[in-house]
């Protein structure tokens, strides 16, 4: 059982910063993520993408941002929990206990959700009968990529992972690649790689065709695909991989009882605290009138929500108001103080 | 103002005047028609407002620029005629665009 004042669900730059938060104002705190790094939407969706709207920062990409963040909160030592997803929740006299799918447990006075719009899990195929290949021959992310030794694997998607995956595994495979258009969004080196292969017979590449259907008993035998005209090919494939990236799901949190509307938690601006006493929820998770879906927001939301934490990790002291440029303990918390 | 009409998945029209300057998608979830998630905010970072646009009206909306087309990518089950809601920025020469919501965003 990990203790602490605060489990932090979710690792982007808000869960960060309110980390930094709870820190300054001398409570400790651990993250759970579901990615298996921190940054949450700034890494998985935009590394590379710039982002003008940060304080002070006129241009910084996803990723800077976030190693900034985790820079800032270095003298914390917080501990990550990551490739963990929160699911169980359990009130213990004046403590809650939080299980993750992974089983870590922990017990903390609050909880501060900074989960965005949810944890990212594979987006998957539409088509019915996909779920009950899954696991055994058809994937959405490769674990051991040896199980595909000198099979015939079918690879849909046109993005990074699709074309590295299908470059890769041509090597000891027979790979048919299918993807939905001509263009692709992966880089340019790989798809001119793939385009290759092609031409030397090395690898299958079907554009404009989609998923139809699967066939097969316990395993995956042939898979169905089809053009916008609805013509169909029938090509007989031992494995099927998606590589459609990541969609956000809410999961658990959506059982705990709390005020949940379109997606998001209802909060009060006080302290971002929700309807239930002890748990907070900032950044692009909450909701309250005028909420925006802003990076700056989210730190904002975070530093009023550390505080509201306060009162629940140490009910018998008060909390008072100090700047980090004259308090001598944040100083000694920061490990700056001369 | 323009009307836009929203064709959802159970075989319900709605047609809705939407304020010029907002996006396809906004109109959508300010007036809580179902089956628009836009979970990025209108980011062009997620394929969850995804529609289908009446044939009719493709070659009157502007071009797709790539990332939207990366996007729909990822979309469930996209066709030609998909677009994401979040990139329709409602104008006069949007009045009366009907659009299809998809059974699925995810």
């Amino acid at each position: 059982m990990n203790k602490t004042d605060v489990l932090i669900i979710g690792a982007g730059p808000t869960g960060l910063f309110c980390a930094h938060q709870l820190g300054i104002i001398g409570l400790s705190c651990e993250i759970v993520d579901n990615l298996d790094k921190a940054g949450g939407q700034c890494i998985e969706l935009y590394p590379d993408k710039p982002i003008y709207d940060i304080p002070a920062l006129h241009e910084c990409t996803g990723e800077e941002l976030t190693n900034n963040l985790l820079q800032q909160i270095k003298p914390f030592k917080v501990k990550f929990h990551l490739n963990e997803r929160v699911e169980e929740l359990k009130k213990v006299e004046d403590r809650w206990h939080v299980k993750t799918n992974g089983k870590k447990e922990f017990n903390v006075a609050s909880i501060v959700i900074a989960g965005g719009v949810g944890s990212f899990e594979p987006r998957k195929f539409p088509v019915k009968e996909s779920e009950k290949f899954e696991g055994t021959s058809l994937f959405y992310s490769i674990k051991d990529k040896t199980i595909f030794k000198d099979k015939t694997i079918s690879i849909f998607g046109g993005g990074d992972s699709a074309l590295d995956w299908a470059i890769e595994l041509s090597n000891n495979s027979k790979v048919n690649l299918i993807h939905r258009r001509e263009g692709f969004s992966g880089a340019e080196s790989s798809v001119q790689k793939v385009k290759e292969l092609h031409e030397q017979g090395k690898l299958n590449l079907y554009t404009k065709y989609q998923i139809d259907s699967l066939v097969g008993d316990k395993k995956i035998e042939e898979v169905k695909i089809k053009n916008d005209d609805g013509e169909i090919k029938d090509i007989k494939t031992e494995y099927v991989l998606g590589f459609f990236g990541l969609i956000m799901q809410l999961g658990p949190i959506l059982d705990w009882g709390l005020n949940i509307n379109k997606k998001t938690v209802q909060v009060n601006t006080e302290n971002f605290e929700t309807n239930i006493n002890g748990i907070f929820a900032i950044g692009d998770i909450c909701s309250y009138p005028g909420k925006l879906r802003l990076i700056l927001s989210g730190f904002h939301e975070g530093a009023l929500a550390a505080r509201g934490c306060f009162k629940y990790a140490k009910p018998d002291e008060k909390l008072r108001f100090e700047f980090t440029t004259t308090s001598k303990a944040a100083q000694e918390r920061l490990g700056v103080k001369k | 103002m323009a009307k836009i009409t929203y064709n959802t998945h159970d075989d319900k029209t709605h047609t809705i005047d939407v304020q010029k300057g907002l996006s396809v998608m906004e109109g959508a979830v300010q007036n809580d028609i179902p089956g628009i998630d836009a979970d990025c905010g209108g980011g062009m970072a997620c394929a969850t407002c995804h529609v289908y646009v009446n044939e009719e009206w493709l070659d009157k909306l502007p071009a797709k620029e790539d990332g939207e087309e990366d996007m729909l990518d990822m979309a469930y089950e996209p066709k030609n005629n998909s677009r994401l809601s979040c990139q329709l920025i409602v104008s006069d020469e949007l009045d009366g665009l009907i659009v299809n919501i998809p059974s699925e965003q995810s």
